[in-house]
């Protein structure tokens, strides 16, 4: 979703504002706060186990957070009534890590059903769109194909024709390069970035792979299983070179011991 | 996203011989935009259109498609069009639709009738040989017990003993009571014709020790044991944990098939004796009541008469061996289940589907052999 009109200071697509998480009584990350802009690709990492996924099951609604609020588009996410709520929902769309496609549906059926479900398209405009989608994704002609039919890659690309089916203003990839070969993740990564340069789209990534963070990423949040919390944020680029803290040189130089500065910066 | 966008409109007007549409608002796949057809209904015989962006606002995929249907209509209608200020993502999203593309190879799903005969034929040897295959692992992974070499957990076999043992208990205890009510009653009907209303006992108590109490048990088992089985197992496979342990050398028909067989196994008698004293108690109590009114001392008196130990034997020895098929059942089908969703929940289906046909079968042959020992 994009727009050509200039309105004054629109709200950032996704503010977090002190929030804690966490299962079962027990918070896994507190005084989470921060800021994604429109048509931003953010990256939530951090090592294993530091809360990433967690903080994103409570980012899209999967579960609550005991504190602090998520907002979308300056819209109160976690205190909504369940009609905005709903809303909401369908501001944001997800790309699970294995596609998460039914399997008893083809590529077509997938597509079509939250936009049979949610919207009053007719049916050959839904056509339209699924197959609009499909193309977006590199997979135009796969419509009759059942999810066992693809590849792990294909997959992913029709889940995220799925997650763009009703065309969000921000789109949520749990662990997009999980399980895909080098080739594959960064014709993916090629994707999402066209679907940002195309729609606007504000993109939100939880991933650790490096190469996808320094090629695409605007900006990062990075995540720490002692602090339970931010360690650091900004261009990820910028904080390779720049960050003094041992965890953030070692994470996103992929080395154990802290490394010598870099001598140029990239931007 | 604002809260209450401006409608998108497509105003249409003329300018000369020139019909121009005028775009504008907010288009949103998830609510109301206009339809190409309707702007252009009045204005059909135009020679030429324009379509220009006017305080466009934000806009997604229905804008592309009414773009697409206006170059659509305009091709077929031999009409020349043009189309300004529209942002280049919207067009390029357009162009995209107009794409013609080869379509892959798709797969067949649908075979041709020798096909489908000769896959199914395969299927079915497949599935034979599965089963004597896990059934000789079963018979060498007890040669292993016996010798003390089997990676058997006698933990979990007693766990697996309480999950569909003990807690089978409510659900086989109320099956059975209305069995045992449904037999005296509708064996009432023929009994008291004959004025032989003491023979309901007879009737129930052999119906139950013999067929009923030994069969329902083994079907609630089924439905609740023999699936839960499949799933976890089909659930493991799934997840890789099987062949976990296959790589470390644990044999799985040791490690998870053999606990849940011995537990099924060692477990059924026992709930085929609760299951026909269950049944007892619904044919007492419906003989207890009118209009049959038999004294529950005299009906057990009388089921007693009938009931010898060579038919608690009977019903023993096929609950044990129902045990052995509901348990092969459940672990086959959760080995064979494919690695998705989809395929645990073919796997419980399938596993009570193949138990409750097997349990009828065994009963048959049962029938057969014990009516040749005159049992």
């Amino acid at each position: 979703m994009t727009s050509t009109a200039s309105n004054s200071a629109p709200p950032p697509a996704i503010e977090l504002h002190d929030v804690a998480c966490g299962y079962g009584g027990r918070n896994v990350l507190e005084g989470i706060t921060f800021v994604v802009k429109r048509a931003e690709i953010f990256f939530i990492i951090g090592g294993s186990g530091c809360g990433k996924s967690t903080l994103l099951r409570h980012m899209i609604g999967l579960n609550q957070p005991s504190k602090g609020s998520v907002k979308y588009f300056g819209r109160d996410f976690t205190r909504a009534s369940a009609r905005e709520r709903q809303e909401l929902l369908r501001s944001f769309g997800v790309l699970y890590q294995s596609g998460a496609l039914w399997s008893s549906m083809t590529l077509r059926e997938n597509v079509a059903l939250p936009l049979e479900l949610l919207t009053d398209l007719d049916r050959r405009e839904r056509e339209q769109i699924v197959s609009l989608k499909l193309a977006q994704v590199g997979l135009a002609g796969y419509e009759d194909y059942f999810p066992s039919d693809i590849s792990g890659g294909m997959k992913k690309r029709a889940g995220l024709a799925r997650a763009l089916a009703l065309d969000p203003g921000i789109v949520f990839f749990d662990e997009p390069g999980a399980g895909l070969d080098p080739i594959t993740s960064l014709k993916l990564d090629e994707l999402v970035k066209e679907i940002r340069d195309t729609l606007g789209t504000t993109i939100v990534i939880v991933s650790h792979e490096l190469a996808s963070i320094f090629d695409i990423g605007d900006r990062v949040v990075m995540l720490d299983r002692e602090v339970r919390g931010i360690i650091a944020e900004g261009d990820p680029r910028i904080l390779r070179d720049t960050s003094k803290d041992v965890r953030v040189q070692e994470f996103l130089n992929r080395r154990l011991e802290p490394v010598p500065r870099h001598s140029t910066q990239h931007t | 996203m604002s809260d209450s966008p401006p409608n998108a409109r497509a105003d249409a007007s003329l300018d000369g011989d020139v019909m121009v549409v005028k775009v504008g608002g907010d288009w949103r796949i998830i609510g109301q935009h206009p339809a190409w057809e309707a702007a252009v209904a009045t204005w059909q015989s135009q020679p030429r259109v324009m379509i220009r962006a006017d305080r466009l606002g934000w806009w997604d995929s229905s804008l592309a498609l009414y773009l697409r249907a206006a170059r659509v209509w305009a091709e077929t209608a031999g009409i020349k069009i043009s189309i300004e200020g529209m942002p280049d993502a919207a067009l390029k999203l357009a162009d995209l639709l107009d794409k013609k593309c080869e379509p892959p190879p798709k797969p067949s799903h649908v075979p041709d009738l020798f096909t489908a005969l000769g896959a199914t034929t395969v299927k079915l040897w497949h599935e034979t040989k599965d089963l004597a295959q896990l059934v000789g692992d079963c018979v060498f992974s007890m040669g292993r017990f016996f010798r003390g070499h089997a990676q058997f957990r006698w933990r979990d076999c007693f766990s697996e003993m309480q999950q569909c043992g003990a807690m089978a208990l409510p659900i086989v205890g109320l099956i059975s009571f209305l069995v045992g009510v449904t037999l005296a009653y509708t064996g009432s009907i023929v009994v008291r014709q004959y004025g032989g209303d003491i023979w309901i006992a007879d009737m129930v108590g052999l119906a139950v020790v013999r067929e009923m109490g030994p069969m329902m048990a083994a079907i609630v088992l089924a439905g609740r044991t023999g699936a839960a089985y499949a799933a976890t197992l089909g659930n493991m496979k799934a997840n890789e944990e099987i062949d976990a342990l296959s790589t470390l050398g644990v044999s799985p028909i040791d490690f998870l098939v053999m606990p849940r067989i011995v537990a099924l196994f060692c477990m059924m008698p026992f709930l085929a004796l609760y299951s026909d004293c269950l049944g007892f108690l619904g044919g007492m109590a419906i003989g207890a009541a009118p209009p049959l009114n038999l004294p529950p001392n005299l009906y057990w008196a009388e089921t007693q008469t009938i009931v010898d130990l060579s038919d608690i034997n009977t019903g023993l020895i096929k609950a044990a061996s129902y045990g052995l098929v509901i348990g092969i059942a459940g672990c086959l089908r959760g080995l064979q289940a494919d690695r998705s969703a989809a395929g645990v929940g073919q796997a419980a289906t399938a596993a009570v589907v193949t138990s409750i046909l097997l349990i009828i079968v065994s009963d048959a042959v049962y029938a057969v052999i014990f009516n040749i020992l005159g049992w």
